[in-house]
Parts: structure tokens; C-alpha cells; sequence
């Protein structure tokens, strides 16, 4: 199966001489969701904005359903569906009047039965005759969202779908991306939670100032860059480490109180478990434990360290 | 052509003006009925007639006209100005509807909403003096036409805007003292030589006197030249809106 977009040699260049964009070429298959991390200003709503139609690019095509944005725009656009970063509602319309409009936009006629279907699976359906004005934020994301698949689009963008919004809010717009995933439509997200990527993404693709970096399948990216840390805080200092244990990826804080070890989280077997024993073995009190794991902005100095490329 | 959207955005825009429909009408006929008061009666009462019409029926289609100009500026520069100030703009943007669907469901229900409140202007005028309307079909051509040409203007001043002053700073600028000075409750041929030639500069005479010619069969200009101003404009402004689609300016980034 073909992808269904296919970026090639992408830029932006503003007026003002900022690159947004250099030279990004990117495809996207059928049915995946693909995560694009990177921080603010990293380009990444500037490349969603460009295949969307928002944003003009100074180089580069980009095909959507084999079709060119520019030269073929009606029939690309046909194909995708946007979530904006910021809520952008017709205050004083209702949810299904504001679905409906979008509908109409893409030049598809009034199907109330697939309007009811998709307010239902979005936990809107009570709300249809509610002003938008009278949601809360989390409902208000929904109704973006029922608004970008009003004409059942195959690729569906989510600029910062979390962005500002509590934990139960964030759980629930993941479920709602499974559940997107699960009926097929091609997702791309932009986030700059590395939590987030990892939760719901097949691959992940990491831009900064304007250059993708790379793009992985997320499962080898975490186990490449998403390791963890566990810290044990100990009763008593140590003098060194009892020996063999530096082996294992154990190191002692010069103070001698905690203990550092490095694991992947993945791994059938982590080694915590045995570090514990061998603590309790060895009458090696403990006070305190935790663990961490790589932040983004770890995973983008670890990227940079090595040079990272683009990689399709 | 996406009529689909165009129906639409149409509909969507009707549908506001019809949400707060007494605000939308009572202040036009307010503003009609206090215009007869004092033009009509007060100054009416010293003026007799021009070129032998009652200077109440005389003001008729002038009264229209100013009505018909500022809404559909207003309209059509509020109905494009406010998406862009909610951001819901990014929905016209990223739809496969291009900018002739846009702007035809803009402008026209702005020139819709124009067009309607000028009927009732109408009607209310009937309340105070007797109308006879010597051309009815080309009283209606004239009146769609404005209304399109202006709809279009106010289109581009919404584009234009980067923010609720700049939206209203032209239409009160501009449109209401070309609307006055353009013949509104005068004939030009009222006016000194001199005065008479420099008011024939203002484009809106032209539409005043080819609506007033469609009720008296006067006019200060040439009834062509009338159809030709209008033209002239709608087909500029059409261009100037689709330069602004293609090129993303004040749209796109």
C-alpha cells in the first residue's frame, strides 16, 4: 500500500527570515500514528500547517493520497482533517450545528445519522444543542475534533491535542485516539510530551529548528533514548560499592547515601528486583526509592551528541 | 465550484442575521423613519419639490441606497473579520473550498441582509409618502448590484482588518461621507457648476442616480454610466479578492 503522504525536500522560509522548515522529506503510511515531538518553535505546527493548507512552503511538494497540495488541493484536502493547537469555536453555535458547518465546508451533504454516530463515540451527543460557549475545555477539544472528522477524512492531524489540559483529560484524548486508530484513520499528532508520543504513537518523529531529526518506530526509540533510572536512598552511607555491582550499571553518589541504576524499562527483566534482594541480603537499609525517566529534552541533547540524522 | 460550501456559508451567515433579527431591522427603520422626520418634514416643508418630485418621495431611493451601502459593508466586512478574530478561519482555509465559494457565500448573504432591510426601508417610506416606481426590475437590478459591489468592498475591508478599529475606521471614514456628498438627499444639478462636476468624482453618485433614475426616471448621470461604475467595481473588487486568496495575505503565513 502506498503511503498516504509522502513529504519530499520540505521548507519554509517566513518573510522575516526565519527557517521553520529545512528540507524535511517524510512519508506516513495508511492507519499509523505518527508523533512528531520536538519543543516550541521546533517547526512542527509549521509542517502539519503546510500539508493542511495553512502555511504556504517555500520548497518542497508534499502528496496526500498521492495527490499535490498545491496543484491537486481540493482532493488532498478532501483527505485530511485538523485539530488546531488553540480552541477556535463559533461561540454563540451549537455542538451539531457547528459539526454540521464543517461538513458542509468539505462539500459533503447533512448524513444526521453519522452526525448522531460520531457525537455518540465523542461523548457529545447530550451536548448537540448546547452552545459551544457553554462547554467545558475538554468538550470544546471534542467538539473540534468531531468537527475534523465530520467527512470522514483518512488523515487526521492533532496539533498539541494535550496541550494546557489536566492528567484525566489527557487520558481521555488518548483513548480517543486508540479508538480513531482502531476505525483506521491515519493519525499525526504533534506533542512535546515524550509520555504522550510513547503512549499512542506506532513511530515518532523528532524535529528541532526546522530539521527532522529522526523518525523511529517508538517502541526502538524508548529502548534507544527512553531508559530509566532507579535511585535508592540508603539509611546509612556506604564506603564503595560491595564489588561486582559497577558491573551491572550501579554507581554510588560520592556521599556514599544513594544508589544510581540504570535499566530498560523494557526488558523482560529489569534487575530491580534483584538489586532489592541483594540490599535486604546484604542488611543494606533503605530509606527511599524512585525512579525516573528521560525527559525530551534528555532524549533531544542525547540526539544531538550523536549527530542525529533523518532517518525515513 | 463546491456549491455545497457556498450554501453553507450562506446559510451559516443568514442564520446569524436572523438570530438577532429585531436588532438587525430596528435600526434601520429607526434610522428611516427619524430621516423622514427631518429631511422629510422639517427641510421638506422649504423644499417643494426637485425637478418635480416632492422632496419627501425624492429622498426615497437615496435613503435606500445609504442603508444598502452600509450594510453590506458592514455585513460582509464583520461576517469574514469575525472568524479571523475567533480563529475559526483556519475551518475556510483548510476545507478544499476556494476563494470564488468563499466569497459568494460572504458576499452574498451580506448583500441578502442589505437587500431585505432596504424592502422594508421601502415599505416604511410608504407610511410617509407615495412611491411610484417607474422601472421595478431595474430599481431591483440597481439595488442587487450595489449591494454586490459593496458586499464585495466591505469582503476585502474584513480581510484587510487586523482589528475591530480598522474594520470600522473606513466605513465611517469613507463610505458614509461619499454616501452624503453622493447625492443621497440632492440632486447634483442642485449643486454649483463647479461643485457639481468635482461631486461627479464620488462613485456612489453614480448609483444614486441610477436607483433614483429606476424610480423617477431622473438622473443626474447617464443611466449606462451608472451600470458601468457598478460593473467596473464588482469586477476590480472580485480581482483584488482573489489576489488576496492565491497570494495568503492577511490568511495565510
Amino acid at each position: 500500500m502506498p503511503p498516504i503522504i509522502e513529504i519530499d525536500h520540505l521548507s519554509k522560509q517566513y518573510a522575516g527570515g526565519t527557517r521553520a522548515l529545512d528540507n524535511v522529506s517524510l512519508s506516513i503510511e495508511q492507519g499509523e500514528i505518527l508523533a512528531l515531538l520536538g519543543p516550541n518553535g521546533a517547526g512542527k505546527t509549521t509542517l502539519i500547517s503546510i500539508i493542511c493548507g495553512l502555511v504556504v512552503p517555500t520548497g518542497g511538494t508534499v502528496r496526500v493520497g498521492g495527490h499535490d497540495i498545491r496543484t491537486d488541493w481540493r482532493a488532498a484536502r478532501k483527505l485530511i482533517g485538523l485539530v488546531p493547537q488553540e480552541i477556535a469555536l463559533e461561540p454563540f453555535e451549537t455542538v451539531a450545528n457547528s459539526v454540521r458547518f464543517t461538513r458542509g465546508l468539505y462539500g459533503e451533504g447533512p448524513d444526521e445519522a453519522y452526525l448522531e454516530q460520531l457525537l455518540r463515540s465523542l461523548a457529545l451527543w447530550d451536548k448537540r444543542d448546547a452552545p459551544t460557549r457553554a462547554l467545558s475545555g475538554g468538550m470544546k477539544r471534542r467538539v473540534l475534533i468531531a468537527k475534523a472528522l465530520s467527512h470522514r477524512p483518512k488523515v487526521l492531524f492533532l496539533d498539541e491535542p494535550t496541550a494546557g489540559v489536566d492528567v484525566h483529560l489527557r487520558r481521555e484524548m488518548w483513548t480517543v485516539v486508540s479508538e480513531l486508530r482502531a476505525s483506521g484513520v491515519t493519525i499525526i499528532l504533534t506533542t512535546h510530551y515524550l509520555e504522550e508520543a510513547e503512549e499512542m504513537a506506532d513511530r515518532i518523529g523528532v524535529i528541532d529548528k526546522g530539521h527532522l531529526m529522526l523518525v523511529r518506530p517508538t517502541a526502538e526509540l524508548m529502548g534507544e533514548f527512553g531508559r530509566k533510572q532507579l535511585t535508592v536512598e540508603l539509611d546509612a552511607p556506604l564506603d564503595a560499592l560491595p564489588q561486582g555491582w559497577a558491573d551491572r550499571g550501579i554507581t554510588l553518589s560520592p556521599d556514599g547515601r544513594r544508589l544510581d541504576y540504570d535499566y530498560d524499562a523494557r526488558a523482560e527483566r529489569t534487575g530491580i528486583g534483584r538489586l532489592l534482594a541483594d540490599l535486604n541480603a546484604q542488611g543494606i537499609g533503605v530509606r527511599d526509592v524512585a525512579t525516573q525517566q528521560s525527559s525530551l529534552e534528555e532524549v533531544f541533547m542525547s540526539l544531538l551528541e550523536n549527530g542525529g540524522e533523518a532517518r525515513r | 465550484m463546491n456549491w455545497q460550501s457556498v450554501s453553507m456559508i450562506y446559510r451559516h451567515e443568514m442564520a446569524r442575521f436572523f438570530r438577532t433579527i429585531w436588532q438587525s431591522l430596528a435600526s434601520p427603520v429607526l434610522s428611516t423613519v427619524l430621516y423622514f422626520v427631518v429631511f422629510g418634514a422639517a427641510i421638506g416643508g422649504r423644499i417643494e419639490s426637485v425637478e418635480g418630485i416632492s422632496y419627501a418621495a425624492f429622498i426615497v431611493p437615496g435613503l435606500m441606497m445609504l442603508t444598502v451601502l452600509q450594510q453590506s459593508v458592514s455585513n460582509a466586512s464583520f461576517g469574514i473579520y469575525f472568524p479571523k478574530f475567533s480563529g475559526t478561519i483556519y475551518e475556510y482555509l483548510v476545507a478544499p473550498t476556494g476563494w470564488a465559494e468563499v466569497t459568494l457565500g460572504f458576499v452574498g448573504a451580506a448583500a441578502s441582509k442589505a437587500i431585505l432591510i432596504a424592502a422594508i426601508i421601502l415599505v416604511t417610506s410608504f407610511f410617509f409618502v407615495g412611491v411610484h416606481i417607474v422601472h421595478p426590475l431595474w430599481m431591483l437590478a440597481f439595488l442587487t448590484l450595489t449591494a454586490t459591489a459593496f458586499a464585495l468592498l466591505g469582503f476585502v475591508i474584513g480581510l484587510w482588518a487586523k482589528n475591530f478599529e480598522q474594520l470600522q475606521i473606513v466605513p465611517m471614514m469613507v463610505i458614509t461621507p461619499l454616501v452624503f456628498l453622493g447625492g443621497a438627499f440632492y440632486s447634483a444639478s442642485m449643486l454649483p457648476p463647479f461643485w457639481e462636476q468635482v461631486a461627479k468624482l464620488n462613485p456612489v453618485l453614480y448609483l444614486v442616480s441610477g436607483f433614483r433614475w429606476s424610480f423617477f426616471g431622473l438622473a443626474d448621470v447617464p443611466v449606462g454610466v451608472s451600470l458601468v461604475a457598478v460593473g467596473l467595481m464588482i469586477v476590480v473588487l472580485l480581482a483584488v479578492i482573489r489576489r488576496i486568496f492565491v497570494t495568503g495575505w492577511r490568511l495565510r503565513d
